[in-house]
């Protein structure tokens, strides 16, 4: 009762103190109005509105249509046939860097089609290979540093492979054995590395892109505690089908208003699954939506390995200007492979299509191209190449195959920091369930065997 | 800024008043009429109001805040300070801020205060660095405290109403919750992570200003889902929340935010979790419950104990997933009768675990003299006007011992 009273004296004291002149419908929300906001000066030419302060007033009624204005150019560096189109362009390798970014990428797109028929012959249970896409990963990760913390959707190999995963570390990952990173928990491709400061990968899409503006701003945090850490970013990557999640928005969003230094990088491959971009959205790409963000974008020919690189070494820099904030970079690519082990992608689109990327533009080629240009490469350090790294591929792949399986207590360890008393419980029935049936179950595979589950 | 500054409610308490909708952005419709809790009707004797001031679940002395054995030898001989529940919260934000330069505090409009007061001056005390606003994104939030944790920081993240954690489920569940799991040798976690929510019926919060969706943070493994039922409390398993490095979600029941007031340790100190706290010692009965609904069992018990001449035991489980099965255990091998109150939905809710971990337990199983029992919201949503029926009050655990002595 006495509350009520007191609201309506309040609003009865908000009202009585408004000029009658001033009571239009809108007095309330004025009388309620923060005061960071200013009001409107008389015969002023732009809107004072709090929530756009520089708005020009306009009595021309006009919608704005997204068609009106062009569609946002795409930067490259190196045309299709390898020649250098951008004149102010600087290559800042040397011819074994270069060399060196071509085999990483090679290393990838051999050791792809290889996992992918083990998959088939169902020697691992998954797989996704990055053809196509081979220079967005090894590109963009070239021009981080290499302690700049990364976040990956799931086809970002090549990053991994530049930052130093060896072909045991992927295969170790792939076949879930007792030297997996991650303890044989996650499925193939679901890589993550301390060493190579990379999260590690979850299937849920887009969710790691708010955590990269969370991470980019404790970055941003420990430096201004510690002002002798070096600068550091963060990048994340996520295709332009995870774009439509609403973590995107709100990672983009939360970035800007908080001033992260993070990169935002969209491998935009024209599919997710089997959808096409024109069922995915109707403005321009992903990279149109950076602008209402008010984030500072991009859009990259990706399969431009220098362009790539240029972009994300522009982008690390400006992401640290100024206390730091985000980019938004849209590398433009085609998915040239399946989704997955799991897709058969001549259901919903034509074969010929394909090979026609595969045949007209690929960002190995493209860069073979260059490098042959150059005097630096040719078809007989081709094949040598080729040969080595299937051999290296294959040497990892049967010596990750041979290993054990990690200890089955693993399966319980560090859902907290430390096991609950209901754990060790459960692990001690566990342990007396296969003590008690011990031929329903293979635990040779496993290191330790059911060992491990004592305590 | 607020289109519905005109809401000021009582909330259980005869003389404090608390504007609890006052500030919250979301369109919230509210009835004009009031509806006075210190009124009750006439021939009540069971359901009458909660008296905070006499409860003997608050420490009303300063000597016995400082008597608690939980407490560590320091805050023991330092002093105490009379705080409500919001204040205590606000007294461990602060020490949390000042003794660790990795806790960040942020939600939606916690920097002026947050619209429970739990955040007063902390973004002037500690900086707009430390202490800011986010964008009205829940899963936004969730995901930037999960990133600040992967990278060795200690977030507090706010959500305003627990009703509003939803679109940030997955991100509690697939992301935070996973983290170390998924991440195995490379020890990586979002252990620094606590998340904070107003929780539980304020007598007129209806549909979304309600919800105690506690449960549904009991099925994942890899949080620990805490809520307190007073100040003293709140300060410490707040402390403890944030300094545990496993992701923690710490529900605040936002009608004591002004209600409970008690004595509080000034110094800092933790209470550990995952133990249950029994509050009353007794050996024909065991009541275990969590949050607010303490006070109505204490009062419901009390009254039973009077009518029916019996002794009944009054646990607070704390911390309800992990859950400190032992304590509960040890009760009801005792008084062989149990019986779980909550707020939230019966269905599938924290009695639903707590009764089957019972009669799952051999030694305890066979203790049990009555079928273990329920006393709990019904199995719908919070309605504006019904919603005295449906919270469980205190003839309803009153009718619930009766029955359970009866059997």
């Amino acid at each position: 009762m006495k509350a009520r009273t007191v609201s309506r004296a309040f609003l009865r004291r908000a009202v009585g103190s408004t000029p009658l002149a001033s009571r239009t419908p809108n007095f309330q929300y004025s009388a309620i109005r923060s005061a960071s906001s200013v009001s409107q000066r008389l015969g002023s030419s732009h809107v004072s509105f709090p929530g756009a302060v520089n708005s020009a007033f306009t009595s021309d009624l006009k919608f704005v249509i997204p068609s009106d204005y062009p569609t946002l150019p795409t930067y490259r560096v190196v045309d299709q046939d390898g020649n250098i189109v951008d004149r102010a362009f600087k290559p800042d390798l040397s011819d074994e860097e270069v060399i060196k970014l071509y085999k990483t990428m090679l290393t990838i797109s051999i050791m792809d089609p290889v996992m992918f028929d083990a998959q088939r012959q169902g020697r691992i249970s998954f797989y996704m290979v990055s053809a196509g896409e081979e220079a967005i990963s090894v590109g963009s990760s070239s021009a981080l540093d290499r302690e700049d913390v990364v976040f990956c959707q799931y086809r970002e190999q090549g990053i991994f492979a530049q930052r130093g995963f060896t072909l045991k570390d992927f295969m170790d990952q792939l076949f879930a054995n007792k030297h997996d990173l991650g303890k044989g928990r996650n499925m193939p491709v679901h890589y993550g590395s301390k060493e190579c400061n990379i999260h590690a990968i979850s299937s849920p899409l887009a969710t790691q892109i708010p955590q990269a503006s969370g991470a980019a701003y404790a970055l941003k945090m420990q430096r201004i505690n510690d002002p002798s850490l070096k600068p550091r970013v963060v990048a994340v990557y996520f295709g332009e089908g995870a774009a439509s999640e609403g973590d995107f928005h709100a990672a983009l969003n939360i970035a800007a208003t908080r001033s992260c230094p993070v990169i935002f990088f969209c491998r935009n491959n024209g599919y997710s699954i089997s959808t096409p971009t024109l069922e995915q959205y109707r403005g321009d790409g992903i990279a149109s939506r950076g602008i209402g963000y008010g984030i500072d974008t991009v859009r990259v020919d990706g399969n431009d390995i220098w362009a790539v690189r240029e972009v994300t070494k522009r982008a690390r820099e400006m992401a640290l200007e100024d206390g730091g904030k985000p980019v938004l970079i849209e590398a433009m690519s085609y998915r040239v492979s399946h989704h997955s082990t799991s897709d058969d992608s001549f259901a919903y689109r034509a074969r010929v299509e394909v090979e026609d990327w595969k045949r007209r533009d690929n960002p190995i080629a493209r860069l073979r191209k260059y490098m042959e240009s150059k005097g630096i490469w040719d078809e007989s350090k081709e094949k040598e190449a080729r040969e080595s790294t299937r051999r290296d591929v294959l040497k990892a792949f049967s010596e990750a195959e041979r290993e054990k399986k990690p200890p089955i207590r693993t399966m319980f360890e560090d859902i907290y920091e430390e096991l609950t008393p209901d754990l060790k419980a459960q692990m001690e029935q566990l342990n007396k369930h296969l003590e008690n049936y011990p031929n329903e179950y293979d635990l040779g595979e496993y290191e330790g065997g059911i060992d491990s589950l004592k305590s | 800024m607020t289109s519905h500054s005109v809401v000021l409610r009582p909330l259980g308490t005869v003389s404090k008043t608390v504007s609890a909708l006052r500030k919250c952005k979301r369109p919230v419709v509210c009835t004009l009429r009031s509806r006075n809790y210190s009124t009750h009707p006439p021939n009540a004797r069971l359901n009458l109001p909660t008296d905070y001031s006499t409860t003997s679940l608050l420490a009303h002395s300063s000597q016995t805040a400082l008597s608690n054995p939980e407490l560590s030898p320091e805050a023991k001989n330092g002093t105490a300070k009379r705080m409500n529940f919001f204040q205590a919260i606000n007294d461990a934000l602060s020490i949390a801020l000042a003794e660790d330069e990795t806790v960040l505090v942020f939600g939606e409009d916690v920097a002026f205060g947050g619209v429970f007061r739990c955040t007063m001056k902390l973004a002037e005390n500690f900086g707009g660095a430390r202490v800011f606003n986010t964008p009205l994104t829940e899963q936004g939030i969730m995901g930037f405290g999960i990133g600040l944790a992967a990278e060795g920081m200690r977030p507090v993240a706010e959500i305003q109403f627990a009703d509003y954690v939803y679109p940030a489920f997955d991100q509690l569940v697939n992301e935070a919750a996973k983290y170390r799991y998924r991440e195995g040798l490379t020890g990586r976690h979002a252990g620094g992570l606590t998340v904070r929510m107003p929780c539980g019926g304020v007598g007129h919060g209806a549909l979304y200003h309600s919800q105690s969706p506690e449960s549904l943070f009991t099925h994942i493994p890899g949080l620990r889902v805490i809520m307190p039922r007073s100040p003293l409390q709140a300060k410490g398993l707040l402390l403890s929340a944030i300094r545990s490095n496993d992701p923690c979600v710490f529900m605040e029941p936002k009608i004591l935010y002004r209600a409970a007031v008690e004595q509080v340790p000034t110094s800092p100190y933790t209470l550990p979790l995952s133990r249950a706290e029994v509050l009353k010692e007794g050996e024909d009965l065991t009541i275990i419950s969590y949050g607010q609904p303490l006070y109505t069992c204490n009062a419901a018990l009390q009254k039973a104990e009077e009518d029916l001449g019996i002794s009944i035991e009054l646990i607070d489980l704390r911390t309800i997933y992990p859950w400190d099965k032992e304590c509960i255990f040890k009760s009801v091998r005792k008084t062989g009768r149990c019986m779980v109150v909550h707020e939230s939905m019966v269905n599938a809710g924290v009695g639903a675990e707590v009764a089957a971990a019972i009669q799952e337990d051999p030694d305890t199983f066979i203790r049990l003299e009555a079928p273990v029992s329920r006393v709990a919201g019904w199995s719908i949503f919070t309605p504006l006007m019904f919603e005295k029926f449906n919270i469980p009050d205190v003839a309803r655990v009153y009718d619930g011992i009766k029955k359970l002595l009866e059997y």
